[in-house]
């Protein structure tokens, strides 16, 4: 066996003395980003481990939601008459929303899925949650490929509010996703109860953004509790989305932009991105509370 | 000498919860009953060890040694108390090193290497020499999910010794190896020891201990109990009259390489 002898030790004299626990939570996952592309190859190989169909479930997931909308809100309940060109309007709506439930429902399982490695090795718990959020942002790619070829097959005219709503949208899902998860991650690791309040959180998040009904409609018939939709940084990012993709394919973008959009959208859209990076400090400063009791709860 | 491991008043609380279901602790906190039951797995532990000491830690099952060895390494948190440590730590915690099953041998020594801190291009440097001492033939490209206990325990070994840390700790490491490799990890360690790096070695036989170590800190239900010369801890702990090693017949150099 042909081995280099094992390197001189360094010069600890200089180095400080540190809590070996200590880390700095997101800003290590950033520091340690070689680490965090590991785990996010070894997540995307392993989100569907032992599944025949494996990564196709994350198509076939919004696909089928696509197809029940498009027949039952579309055709039966006649959304294709009142709203243009309804089936982008909806595909559009759930490429975002399906990043969000993906995003929440991953995260959230993800430190118990990686008990093994929490028990016995040290690094920043964060990880997880992060690469969950990343993994499912890695999936939303070839989805957004079909809906540029839809789009663009639609007549899609994009403009400079294409690109900063589609930033500010995926942005804005990024850091809630990721706050969301790191609060329900490490509850999930104390009760396993969060993991099925998950379920149907995101339930309510399908059918609190705009994307099998209109912004139009809901102004109309939510009896004055449209603020509930609003109010919401994930309808937000929704309606941004739709804004970049959707209401630039419809027949007649001015008019769709003044009826269909809230009249201040890209401030609705900071105020959202603000907000969602607030619950994300809070967020870090409730997973460090809790963190440390984590690895002898398994 | 630098200190390297500096513990002073750590203690180490678990949190049992009694009861698992929201209706059974409903029932038990209106009759009044306590719902947690707090353990004390490390109670009001001091120690320094200095830069190059090798250091044994005995004591009986469930004395606290492998959570002791948790705090080290980073992965609990001291509930009272500071535990502070200098350089870079590696080593094994019970065996297999938290391995992904279903990644390859492969992939999993990518992994952990980087969870150490190592890079790409460090952990490529030292590829070839842990796979030719984890010497696990091909099963080093299929998961690890498929390996037997022995393998997967060589695999992590091999990790931990490769990777250039200041401080080791090995956690009953050679329970499962066999015989030759056994001896060969206690010779790596050796070699770790007389390099000058700091080991914490947990390990309940006698004579290993004595080979390894210079040092000796004992536990009992998670408190020191005591802390000083190797054989002097070793005869206080009554483990000398450890007869593992006549019982297999080994001599005193196979001796070196039981636990």
């Amino acid at each position: 066996m042909s081995e280099t002898p094992i390197a001189s030790t360094h010069d600890l004299t200089q180095e400080p003395l540190a809590a070996p626990s200590a880390n700095l939570g997101l800003v290590s996952v950033f520091r340690r980003r070689y680490l965090l592309k590991l785990l996010v190859q070894r997540e995307i190989s392993a989100r569907y481990e032992r599944s025949f169909l494996g990564f196709l479930w994350s198509y076939i997931n919004p696909l089928t939601q696509f197809f029940i909308y498009w027949y039952i809100m579309g055709i039966v309940m006649h959304a294709h008459d009142t709203i243009a060109n309804y089936p982008v309007h909806v595909f559009s709506g759930l490429i975002i929303v399906h990043f969000f439930t993906e995003t929440f429902g991953a995260g959230t399982a993800s430190i118990t899925h990686n008990k093994a490695l929490v028990q016995k090795m040290p690094l920043p718990k964060e990880m997880f949650p992060v690469a969950a959020m990343l993994v499912s942002l890695w999936h939303v790619l070839p989805q957004m490929a079909i809906l540029l070829v839809v789009c663009i097959l639609t007549g899609w005219t994009p403009d400079m509010g294409t690109l900063i709503g589609g930033v500010l949208s995926v942005s804005i899902l990024m850091v809630l996703g990721t706050a969301l998860s790191l609060v329900f991650s490490v509850a999930n690791v104390f009760w396993r109860d969060f993991g099925s309040l998950v379920g149907i959180m995101n339930h309510f998040v399908r059918f609190g953004c705009t994307m099998i009904y209109g912004y139009d409609q809901l102004v109309h018939a939510s009896g004055g509790l449209e603020w509930l939709v609003t109010g919401n940084p994930i309808a937000i990012a929704c309606l941004l989305f739709q804004r970049a993709f959707w209401a630039m394919s419809t027949k007649h973008p001015h008019h769709v932009l003044v009826t269909e959009f809230p009249a201040h959208l890209y401030r609705e859209g900071f105020i959202a991105l603000g907000a969602s990076v607030v619950v994300l400090i809070l967020a870090q400063i409730f997973f460090t509370k809790f963190e440390t009791r984590i690895p002898e709860q398994f | 000498m630098t200190p390297v491991i500096v513990a002073e008043n750590v203690t180490k609380d678990f949190v049992l919860r009694r009861h698992k279901t929201f209706k059974k602790m409903t029932v038990a906190k209106m009759r009044g009953e306590q719902t947690v039951d707090r353990f004390n797995a490390i109670d009001d532990v001091s120690f320094t060890i200095n830069e190059g000491e090798s250091v044994g830690l005995m004591g009986l099952n469930g004395s606290g040694k492998s959570t002791l060895l948790k705090l080290v390494s980073g992965v609990m948190k001291p509930t009272k108390g500071s535990l502070l440590t200098r350089g870079r730590i590696a080593g094994l915690i019970a065996t297999g090193a938290g391995f992904q099953t279903q990644l390859s041998g492969l992939e999993n020594i990518y992994l952990n290497a980087a969870i150490y801190g190592l890079t790409e291009k460090e952990t490529k440097a030292v590829l070839d020499e842990i796979v030719d001492f984890a010497d696990i033939g091909q099963f080093i490209e299929q998961p690890v999910g498929t390996y037997s206990s022995g393998m997967s325990s060589r695999l992590g070994f091999a990790i931990a010794v490769h990777v250039d840390c200041d401080i080791f700790l090995a956690d009953e490491i050679l329970a499962v190896g066999d015989k030759p490799f056994k001896k060969k990890c206690m010779a790596k360690m050796e070699e770790i020891r007389d390099s000058g790096r700091t080991i914490v070695y947990v390990s309940h036989a006698a004579a290993s201990v004595q080979k390894m170590c210079s040092r000796v800190i004992a536990l009992e239900r998670g408190r020191l109990v005591f802390d000083g010369e190797a054989m002097e801890g070793i005869r206080f702990l009554h483990y000398e009259d450890d007869d593992d090693g006549d019982e297999l017949g080994l001599n005193d150099a196979q001796l070196g390489a039981d636990v």
